[in-house]
């Protein structure tokens, strides 16, 4: 191939950072096989959250963040790749999985209820659309403190429908603070379609009610997630306030392993397979020239050596001691006191 | 010297703090320019800018769960909710978020209060007159405090802000400016949280109260010691997570009769829980049973006579520990 033949890298993204989206797609795609196989083993014990066919959406907006600036994320349960991007380790994510004592909440916390903002992520609750309000509250301290971080947020086409989005919402627009949310649209709230959530066709028609900008992109290709991300995010850093950013992209799983999706018609399932974004963003990077199938093989092995090797360092790890479960509800009392009868002799 | 009410006792302990660090910050509905509904944070704005009092749209979500948020980057937000009644209004996010953050997210921590005006007695409905604890005492992770005197409204609002842990500030708007003491400027005013405060000292029986409640048990000390020589122990607790357990213990074993006291409805309240201590902690030291003085299970209605009768009063107070001092 000759050197016109090749298009410009889009986005003003260099050949590594290609390489490096690349990367984050395809270890969370791993990194949830390899899930599955510990779910299937028993290891993990809780259940198990695919973000199957929405990769895509997670990386390409989640790399739109500025780490070296200390931007922060709150991600879904359908977002490791965000996590990914932002620093968590696959290692993290297997022991919280398996519960382990050396976890991040050491037991506490399941699947990807996890968090560090020193790397920049922010683990959500179960309670959907609270980590809005919550994000718009660390945007506000970025603006107060007069630092020049963005902060992002994803809410689902079923957490939208929640009284704690459009409060955070709402708040972060009055204020004008640097939040950018992420509306990723991928069909199902568990088994309820986004027609059964929202009267509105594109869940961006909702930015207008808040008087924000609104953007669309679609959320399986990783580039055009990241340019429309971006846009937001740079708008965010200069004062211009939140964006609503919608994500159009497909839950190909159930909403939870255990969930085998006969409510949703197979044609539909087919269709999406083939819009498959990992699929997509290989055929066009081998394709535009912009990388060679070898690279993007060379990248594969070394994620499944890596993750072996994380795999085998954590499936022996211990669980929690039990009587860890009594510490650090509070600063003080650090300790919260263990119940009567378990003192009981016999 | 002039007197501090209660009221502006809790405004001083507010601006204290944001003179003292620049981390503290409030929010809250009408609370800027306007100062609030019942004017606790009147210029509080004027001195320390926008940025510091923020007012938000009509959100309790938003204002609890932004204070989170910014509460976790380190700043130190106050709440203001304009009714306590409306702080149900995030009850999830207060129970569910903020209340479990530090245990189930390694540590993370979310120092913020909660304040705002609670209890009956001013003819506000049941919409502005309710009592919140109860609802959140069965939450692990928050803390819970009931001032009754203007130097425990200050002190205690002081330290529920250098707190590390989330704090409910449940301040008795009945004693906003009904209650007034002297207040020696210069000092520094830091109510222990978890520490009760011995109201009233006695050997018969004890009262063991907080809020508003602790003035009609006081009066009904006085009553008692000049109608039929009792001495009555008063007991306020000032918070109620963490209870004083060592209070209660002390209290029992001096006077081995206890009754409890509190505005809030009787059923699944704090009373509730402070008799299963006392049975858990020195049962073989009364000499009666504990009983609980509390409103009747109904919400608070609006009419004078409704009111007042749901409502605990003084010379309730009196016939019951008249009935517990003759057990």
């Amino acid at each position: 191939m000759t050197a016109t033949a090749t298009p410009p890298i889009p986005a003003g993204l260099r050949h590594e950072q290609l390489l490096e989206l690349y990367y984050f797609m395809r270890l969370t795609r791993s990194l949830e096989e390899r899930l599955v196989n510990l779910y299937r083993q028993a290891k993990v014990i809780g259940g198990l959250f695919r973000s199957l066919g929405q990769e895509a959406d997670a990386v390409g907006s989640a790399y739109a963040l500025d780490r070296s600036k200390g931007d922060i994320l709150s991600p879904l349960i359908r977002n490791l790749g965000s996590m990914l991007v932002q620093g968590a380790t696959p290692l993290e994510v297997l022991r919280q999985y398996m519960a382990k004592a050396d976890g991040p909440t050491a037991g506490r916390e399941l699947n990807l209820h996890f968090n560090d903002l020193q790397r920049g992520f922010l683990g959500q609750i179960s309670h959907l659309g609270d980590m809005v309000p919550v994000m718009a509250g660390i945007a506000l301290a970025f603006k107060k403190m007069k630092q020049p971080r963005v902060g992002l947020v994803y809410i689902g086409d079923g957490g939208m429908s929640t009284g704690a989005f459009h409060e955070g919402l709402n708040f972060a627009a009055v204020q004008r603070l640097p939040l950018v949310i992420i509306a990723e649209n991928n069909g199902y709230a568990f088994s309820t379609p986004t027609a059964r959530q929202t009267a509105v066709k594109f869940l961006v028609e909702k930015a207008a009610g808040y008087g924000v900008p609104g953007a669309q992109a679609d959320g399986n290709d990783v580039l055009a997630v990241y340019e429309t991300t971006k846009v937001a995010v740079d708008r965010a850093r200069e004062g211009g306030g939140p964006t609503l950013v919608e994500l159009v992209t497909y839950r190909r799983k159930g909403h939870a392993e255990h969930d085998n999706q006969s409510y949703v018609p197979r044609q539909e399932l087919e269709a999406w397979a083939g819009n498959d974004p990992l699929d997509r963003y290989v055929r066009r990077l081998t394709e535009t020239g912009w990388a060679a199938a070898g690279e993007l093989q060379a990248i594969d092995a070394r994620i499944l050596t890596d993750l072996d090797a994380a795999v085998a360092l954590c499936e022996d790890e211990p669980l929690p001691a039990a009587e860890t479960a009594l510490d650090g509800v509070y600063a003080d009392p650090p300790r919260a006191s263990v119940e009567w009868y378990r003192r009981l002799d016999g | 010297m002039a007197e501090t009410t209660y009221l502006e006792a809790i405004r001083q302990g507010l601006s204290e703090e944001m003179a003292r660090d620049e981390r503290v910050f409030l929010l809250g509905e009408d609370i800027g320019a306007f100062g609030g509904a019942f004017k606790v944070t009147e210029g509080l704005q004027a001195r320390f800018g926008e940025d510091r009092v923020i007012d938000t749209p009509i959100a309790e979500v938003a204002i609890v769960g932004a204070a989170a948020g910014a509460a976790h980057m380190g700043l130190r937000p106050v709440c203001e909710m304009q009714f306590i009644d409306f702080m149900s209004n995030a009850y999830s996010f207060l129970t569910n978020y903020v209340a479990t953050a530090r245990y189930r997210a390694g540590g993370l921590p979310t120092p913020m209060v909660v304040r705002g005006p609670s209890g009956g007695g001013v003819r506000g409905g049941p919409f502005h007159s309710q009592n919140a604890e109860a609802g959140y005492l069965h939450t692990p992770g928050l803390k819970i405090v009931c001032p009754a005197t203007a130097r425990d409204a200050k002190g205690l609002i002081k330290s529920a802000i250098r707190d590390d842990d989330p704090v409910l500030y449940l301040e008795h708007k009945y004693l906003y400016r009904r209650i007034k003491e002297h207040l020696p400027e210069g000092e520094e005013i830091l109510t222990p949280i978890g520490k009760a405060r011995l109201a009233r000292e006695g050997k018969d029986l004890s009262i063991i109260t907080y809020s508003a409640m602790v003035f009609k048990a006081l009066e009904a000390a006085e009553q008692l010691e000049r109608e039929d020589g009792l001495s009555v122990e008063v007991v306020d607790l000032r918070s109620l997570s963490p209870m004083d357990d060592a209070a209660l213990v002390a209290t029992v074993k001096k006077t081995n009769r206890v009754l409890i006291a509190h505005e809030d409805t009787r059923t699944g309240g704090a009373a509730g829980e402070i008799t299963a201590r006392i049975n858990d902690l020195c049962f073989e030291w009364l000499d009666a049973p504990v009983r609980r003085v509390c409103a009747h299970d109904v919400p608070l209605p609006y009419a004078p006579t409704l009111e007042d009768y749901v409502l605990p009063q003084t010379a309730d107070l009196v016939k019951a520990a008249r009935w517990l001092a003759a057990y």
